[in-house]
């Protein structure tokens, strides 16, 4: 089972910046940990000490559920980190234009919110955020994000969201299908798959 | 129903098909290293599963470890607890492992297509965002997180929506002095760096049939740099001929078998894309890169451009202005290894450049092999010799100066030319500024002390013994 989440409801930080890659989100050099835990205080270190003004370096900021960001958010490397250091800081979701793909399915196994909407809608947003204190409530059952008094609709895959608001994993759906799988893996020796395993090194 | 070559090996792996879910996808194989496999171990572990079949699983030790000679001495005490568990789950899970002291260690992405692991019509997953460079060999090889690890070592699958296909089809011959880095790098400034998100490329054209398959891979390899889940070449006869008597390849009557049965992995005529992109490749120059990510590249003698809102922050870090150009500008460190550009073609490239010759006085060059097998064949062919006597390092192997998570930095401030995929801020140590190139490109620049793709005058000449 996973934290079951229906309803995000907080602060946005604005960070309308395209092509965040995951170099910036968390360098390479905090990597060699072995655990899930501990990247938060190096997140976006590098920004955060080029800019005293940066986002996350603003007192107001401190407890924001939401990033507000701009396109083809987290490019790069698969290093899941970079999903799990944005959530120590305290976010819960991340408004775009685009995500990176790797990103995505990164932040979907670990129940981190990725929300597409147009550019446009972005910085309007964005520059809310930097203008006053700009709260949003995101309903994953309805798909719906209020923000004041308009609400807009965002497109969420429909197992990504039954898994989140029902609090289930997308391995228990996978372990579910594991005869289907293991006589796919089966068939598949020696008419589609031709390794020859006892090559491995000794 | 006519397929592309994605369809075909997409169809073939899928177990489970339903509408409104992601498919259940069959993975032939994974590639293991250090960095992003030990929270996956403890996932399993922690929900009392087991790998299902550990020989699908092959692991190597890369990104942290130092080159130097006595590399076994691991100072970084982090680093070293992340190689001892490796180790550790390796042998609890009864799983391969390329150990420092292995015939086969090196770079994850060198290492599998050495031992002939890569093969046509495979799905072959790693936790690293580079393993589109086995695409090369026409597999479905794609970089995935942590978690989707887990779910294969407990599961054998993923789950993953079928991706968008993009044709890439490269027209003309490639100029003498450019190579599949400068192919990659050239499309992926002009569709940019999120330029085919979202989809798996195919890269097609006569130009393409003509690469060798270390230059397959180097162009493959880089397919994440314009947001491409994956990108592969179908197989031909270069790609058999690459895998055949390789210790993971089929014996016997089983090689028959897999080659007719590899020769089906191309896409139909007049097939279906989601996407084309077309590219002339007949003037192409020695590709540079200015900026900050691969986007921001040109042709040698071209100059910075004026664009996009980010090239200003760009410029402020590379400490350069537009309609400057990159020829001519002086660099600190020269760079050759990596998954791109690391394996002994690229070596012998370099080495034919630096023969005779001296790199100058002011530019530290490392040159990093792939792999141990990389290594082993440099100095059966007598080039680390040539690069020693050139004034460069011959290191031991590893992913080295790519990334900046071991010893090999490049120091804040310093000017690196490189022959790796990624210049992000910071991506080789921090405050260190990267201009990503060919293996030659980098090799001339050594010479030179400035950037550069072909013999300068200023450089020192050896004296004739």
């Amino acid at each position: 089972m996973n934290k079951q989440i229906t309803t995000i409801q907080g602060l946005c930080a604005p960070m309308m910046m395209d092509d965040i890659d995951t170099d910036i989100i968390i360098p390479a050099q905090h990597l060699t940990q072995t655990s899930k835990s501990g990247y938060g205080q190096h997140a976006f270190a590098r920004l955060k000490q080029a800019d005293p003004d940066f986002v996350l370096n603003q007192n107001k900021y401190q407890k924001a559920k939401v990033l507000i960001t701009g396109d083809n958010f987290g490019c790069g490397s698969s290093r899941e980190h970079a999903v799990w250091a944005i959530q120590e800081l305290g976010f819960q979701a991340i408004i775009a234009p685009s995500f990176a793909d790797i990103f995505s399915n990164n932040a979907r196994k670990n129940g981190l919110v990725l929300i597409e909407q147009p550019v446009t809608l972005c910085q309007q947003w964005a520059q809310q955020a930097k203008d006053h204190e700009f709260q949003i409530t995101i309903d994953l059952v309805t798909a719906k994000i209020q923000a004041g008094n308009e609400a807009y609709l965002f497109d969420i895959n429909p197992f990504f969201q039954h898994c989140l608001t029902h609090g289930h994993s997308e391995l228990d759906y996978l372990l579910s299908q594991q005869v289907a799988i293991t006589r796919h893996q089966q068939a598949a020796i020696n008419q589609q798959l031709f390794i020859d395993f006892t090559g491995a090194p000794q | 129903m006519k397929q592309n070559i994605v369809e075909k090996i997409w169809q073939q792996h899928v177990v489970q098909h339903e509408s409104g879910f992601p498919d259940v996808l069959r993975i032939d194989f994974a590639l293991l290293h250090e960095v992003t496999s030990a929270q996956a171990f403890a996932m399993i572990e922690e929900q009392g599963l087991s790998i299902q079949n550990p020989k699908q699983f092959l692991a190597t030790i890369d990104h942290s470890i130092p080159t130097r000679q006595n590399r076994h001495e691991i100072y970084d005490q982090t680093a070293k607890q992340q190689i001892e568990l490796l180790r550790n789950n390796c042998q609890k899970h009864g799983i391969t492992l390329c150990d420092l002291d292995s015939q086969h260690q090196g770079i994850v992405h060198v290492v599998g297509p050495e031992l002939g692991i890569t093969q046509p019509g495979m799905t072959l997953v790693c936790g690293d965002s580079h393993t589109a460079t086995h695409g090369a060999f026409g597999t479905l090889a794609f970089g995935i997180g942590t978690s989707t690890l887990a779910h294969v070592f407990a599961a054998g699958a993923i789950l993953m929506k079928r991706p968008k296909v993009m044709r890439v089809h490269f027209t003309g011959q490639l100029p003498a002095n450019c190579y599949a880095k400068d192919m990659i790098m050239y499309l992926i400034a002009q569709i940019g760096i999120g330029g085919a998100t979202g989809h798996v490329i195919e890269y097609t054209g006569e130009a393409i049939q003509v690469l060798s398959m270390e230059q397959r891979m180097t162009l493959c390899n880089m397919s994440i740099e314009c947001g491409a889940i994956a990108g592969l070449i179908a197989p031909d006869q270069t790609t058999f001929d690459y895998i055949k008597n390789r210790p993971y390849a089929p014996k016997g009557a089983q090689w028959q078998t897999a080659t007719d049965f590899w020769k089906s992995l191309h896409s139909d005529v007049a097939c279906d894309y989601d996407q084309t992109v077309e590219l002339d490749i007949s003037l192409l120059q020695p590709q540079v890169s200015w900026g900050t990510n691969p986007e921001q590249t040109i042709g040698i003698n071209q100059v910075i451009p004026t664009g996009k809102i980010n090239f200003n922050e760009s410029l402020d870090y590379v400490k350069l202005t537009t309609a400057q150009p990159l020829a001519g500008l002086p660099v600190d460190w020269a760079f050759v290894g990596s998954c791109t550009n690391g394996r002994i073609e690229d070596l012998r490239v370099v080495a034919q450049i630096l023969d005779g010759h001296q790199i100058a006085e002011h530019v530290t060059m490392y040159i990093v092999p792939g792999s141990e097998q990389v290594m082993q064949q440099a100095q059966a062919e007598g080039l680390d010799q040539i690069f020693t006597t050139a004034g460069a390092e011959f290191r031991m192997p590893g992913c080295s100066m790519c990334l900046g998570m071991n010893d090999d930095k490049v120091p804040a401030g310093s000017r690196c030319i490189s022959s790796t995929n990624r210049n992000f801020i910071g991506r080789q140590g921090t405050g260190s500024i990267t201009h990503l190139a060919s293996p030659a490109t980098v090799a001339y620049s050594a010479l030179a002390g400035f950037i550069t793709s072909e013999y300068q005058n200023t450089y020192t000449q050896k004296e004739a013994s």
